[in-house]
């Protein structure tokens, strides 16, 4: 590719090229807008079935009109879908079968019939079934001005309808027989959501195909729950996911357009989706695993100010100069480990480096004497509530001392009255 | 044992509701009164959670009818609040604790309504009263069981409702939670609320209800507390003597026999 050529696309020079953006752009908008509800409702493998479902009623509604009119096409899709739809609930709400059982069945059956239909038309011999098939894996380069049309006014009346109706929608994802119980209209608004995501399901497929559809649904507000807690933001976040996806699967089939565009669009959105779990506040991996690492950084230096404060406390120094060694013989830290540790501390002016020894600072002291304080609490409240052996309290004790929060320890005061020495009668510091 | 009430808050005629062929509730037939709180309780099975969802019409009728303030169910919907069991939500769910007592408003808002400075007025307030202010931001899938349980009783409470039917609210929860709920639901009471429980756990039945209503599959009971919390009508609900009907129950729903003739 000549960097014209990445240009020219990123401009939108060409009225070809503007016009396929355009449209995947709003179909993957609305996916992603419709595919929130799916997501939230957990329906991901209902929208599965449904996108496989609506393929033999585009090929239905091609042999009976022997064209390709978009609209008529979008019909049949809506018919099948829906149908489908329908018969996994009655199926499932009857007890016919189990509901994972229901959604394979109708997604298996529907979709070979879509096959077996789709190869029938491409052996009748009539010319204007060529590009058909693009409907499994999807073709984005195939979009005409009167599918960008019907996808203009689609796009519109589903943004429309998913905002008129967001309280409803958002209602029935979170609790279903509140809602019932309260009057809103339940079915109203369950066949509303149902006619929106088939007929969204029927637009989509035009660039990723009824195979990959149900991708393009989940994926975008999959990967917008990370960063949100709003459904407003979600919604807009997902939107915004979908179309980033869209435009970079458009991109690929103005390139090569021989390659479909439908797997392009679910890599990126895919691509998308796993760099939100690493990088979303909160709830991604990245900050998941910092907190972890924060976490064993303070009990490490924790730990280290205990110790100074227990040798102190044998030396009858509680603030005397202690060598490296000194800590290691009394406690299993790894060298490195306690080094780093040391270095923290120094830095944060708990501690005071002379030459090879180690001192607590004032204000170490005080730090040092808080957590001791709220171990030995522990300790007491592990033995006189849970009737511990005082043996059998330390090591518990030596993980809830760096959770403990200042009401917890007030707490703690307040039950066990202020008490001055810990089951292994040694003292409690007092409380600075 | 089983009193009925002049001028009743909640009534019910000749239920019966039947899961899957299986009957879960046969004829229950009672009537409740106005500003107490009210003890819904049997054995685990004994349909208690169906009582309550079928007088909501959650759970399909099979025969008989209910009233609430002496009207059908569409008159008085927005007078009623009902808090499902806690466990049947998702709470990993988008939404903020004031997000969740705002849908209280939601009946009288409708699908289109704006929400009103009165609006959140009002969920303020029901969050000031079950002591979960300072949570109104929080994420609600970072609470316990005992903060969600308060969650879904300030949503009822914004719905300012005059019947409002809990079930198992107390289940998961932690006793100083326990002791608030019961707490603000005597205040209701004061303030003229009918309140009606789903609960199981005996021990505390007589200190918390007025009234109690004694169901396994049929009515055994219902009056208040003193009169029906005795030995006698005690062991009736809580031992096996029904096995009869649910096998019936079992025989009708092998051989596919309607539960009424028609």
């Amino acid at each position: 590719m000549t960097s014209d050529q990445f240009i020219g696309f990123l401009l939108l020079e060409e009225p070809n090229v503007r016009m396929v953006v355009a449209g995947t752009l709003l179909l993957c908008g609305m996916a992603a807008l419709v595919g929130c509800f799916t997501f939230l409702r957990k329906r991901s493998l209902v929208g599965d079935a449904v996108s496989h479902s609506v393929l033999p009623g585009i090929c239905m509604a091609f042999l009976l009109s022997g064209e390709k009119n978009p609209i008529i096409l979008l019909l049949g899709a809506l018919a099948t879908g829906l149908l489908s739809l329908i018969l996994m609930e009655v199926l499932s709400r009857n007890r016919l079968t189990r509901p994972d059982t229901a959604i394979s069945l109708m997604l298996s059956f529907f979709f070979g019939l879509g096959i077996l239909l789709l190869t029938y038309i491409q052996h009748q011999g009539n010319a204007a079934q060529a590009g058909l098939d693009k409907f499994i894996f999807g073709k984005a380069a195939s979009i005409t001005e009167a599918d960008l049309r019907l996808f203009l006014f689609s796009g519109i009346f589903i943004t429309a309808s998913v905002a008129i109706l967001l309280r409803g929608f958002y209602l029935i994802s979170f609790d279903e027989d509140f809602a019932r119980a309260t009057g809103f209209p339940i079915k109203f608004l369950r066949l509303s959501l149902s006619v929106l995501t088939v007929w969204t399901v029927a637009i989509g497929i035009q660039a990723v195909g009824v195979v990959l559809m149900a991708a393009l649904l989940i994926t975008p507000a999959l990967a917008a729950r990370f960063w949100t807690h709003s459904i407003g933001r979600m919604l807009v976040i997902a939107a915004l996911f979908g179309m980033i996806a869209g435009y970079t699967g458009s991109f690929v089939s103005y390139l090569a357009p021989a390659m479909p565009t439908g797997p392009w669009i679910v890599v990126m959105a895919t691509f998308i989706a796993i760099v939100s779990m690493f990088l979303a506040p909160g709830r991604g991996l990245l900050a998941r695993w910092n907190t972890r690492s924060k976490n064993r950084e303070k009990t490490l230096l924790e730990n280290i100010l205990k110790l100074f404060y227990q040798i102190g406390e044998k030396s009858g120094q509680l603030q005397g100069n202690i060598l490296e060694e000194d800590l290691l013989n009394h406690r299993a830290f790894g060298h490195d480990e306690l080094r780093k540790g040391l270095k923290r501390l120094t830095s944060k002016n708990l501690l005071e480096s002379n030459l090879l020894t180690y001192r607590l600072t004032n204000q170490g002291l005080l730090e040092a004497q808080r957590i001791v304080r709220l171990h030995r609490l522990w300790e007491l409240y592990l033995q006189r509530y849970l009737h511990l052996e005082p043996d059998h309290v330390h090591d518990d004790a030596e993980a809830m001392e760096h959770v403990i929060t200042p009401e917890i320890e007030a707490q703690l005061e307040l039950i066990l009255g202020n008490p001055e020495t810990d089951p292994h009668n040694t003292i409690i510091p007092p409380k600075a | 044992m089983i009193i009925n009430v002049q001028d009743p808050s909640l009534e019910a005629h000749n239920l019966t509701v039947i899961y899957h062929r299986k009957p879960v509730l046969w004829n229950i037939d009672f009537s409740l009164p106005k500003g107490e709180i009210i003890g819904i309780m049997g054995p685990n099975g004994a349909g208690k959670s169906t009582l309550i969802k079928a007088i909501l019409e959650l759970a399909p009728l099979n025969s008989g009818y209910s009233k609430i303030f002496g009207k059908s169910l569409n008159e008085v919907r927005k007078k009623v609040s009902y808090i499902p069991q806690r466990q049947t939500i998702d709470w990993d769910f988008p939404a903020s604790v004031s997000d969740v007592v705002m849908m209280g408003r939601y009946p009288s808002l409708g699908l289109f309504k704006r929400i009103t400075k009165s609006d959140r007025e009002i969920v303020r307030l029901a969050l000031e009263q079950v002591n979960m202010t300072e949570y109104a931001n929080r994420q609600i899938s970072q609470l316990s069981g005992g903060q969600q349980q308060r969650v879904f009783l300030a949503r009822a409470l914004a719905q300012q409702a005059d019947l409002y039917l809990l079930d198992e609210p107390f289940v998961g929860v932690d006793a100083s939670t326990e002791a608030a709920i019961m707490q603000l639901l005597r205040t209701m009471k004061n303030e003229g609320k009918t309140i009606v429980v789903v609960h199981h756990d005996l021990h505390t039945a007589a200190e918390y209800f007025n009234w109690l209503v004694l169901i396994n599959a049929s009515l055994i009971a219902s009056g208040p507390t003193e009169k029906v919390f005795t030995d006698e009508l005690l062991r009736n609900t809580y031992s096996g003597k029904l096995t009869v009907l649910s096998q019936v129950g079992d025989v009708m729903r092998e051989q596919n026999f309607p539960v009424r003739e028609k």
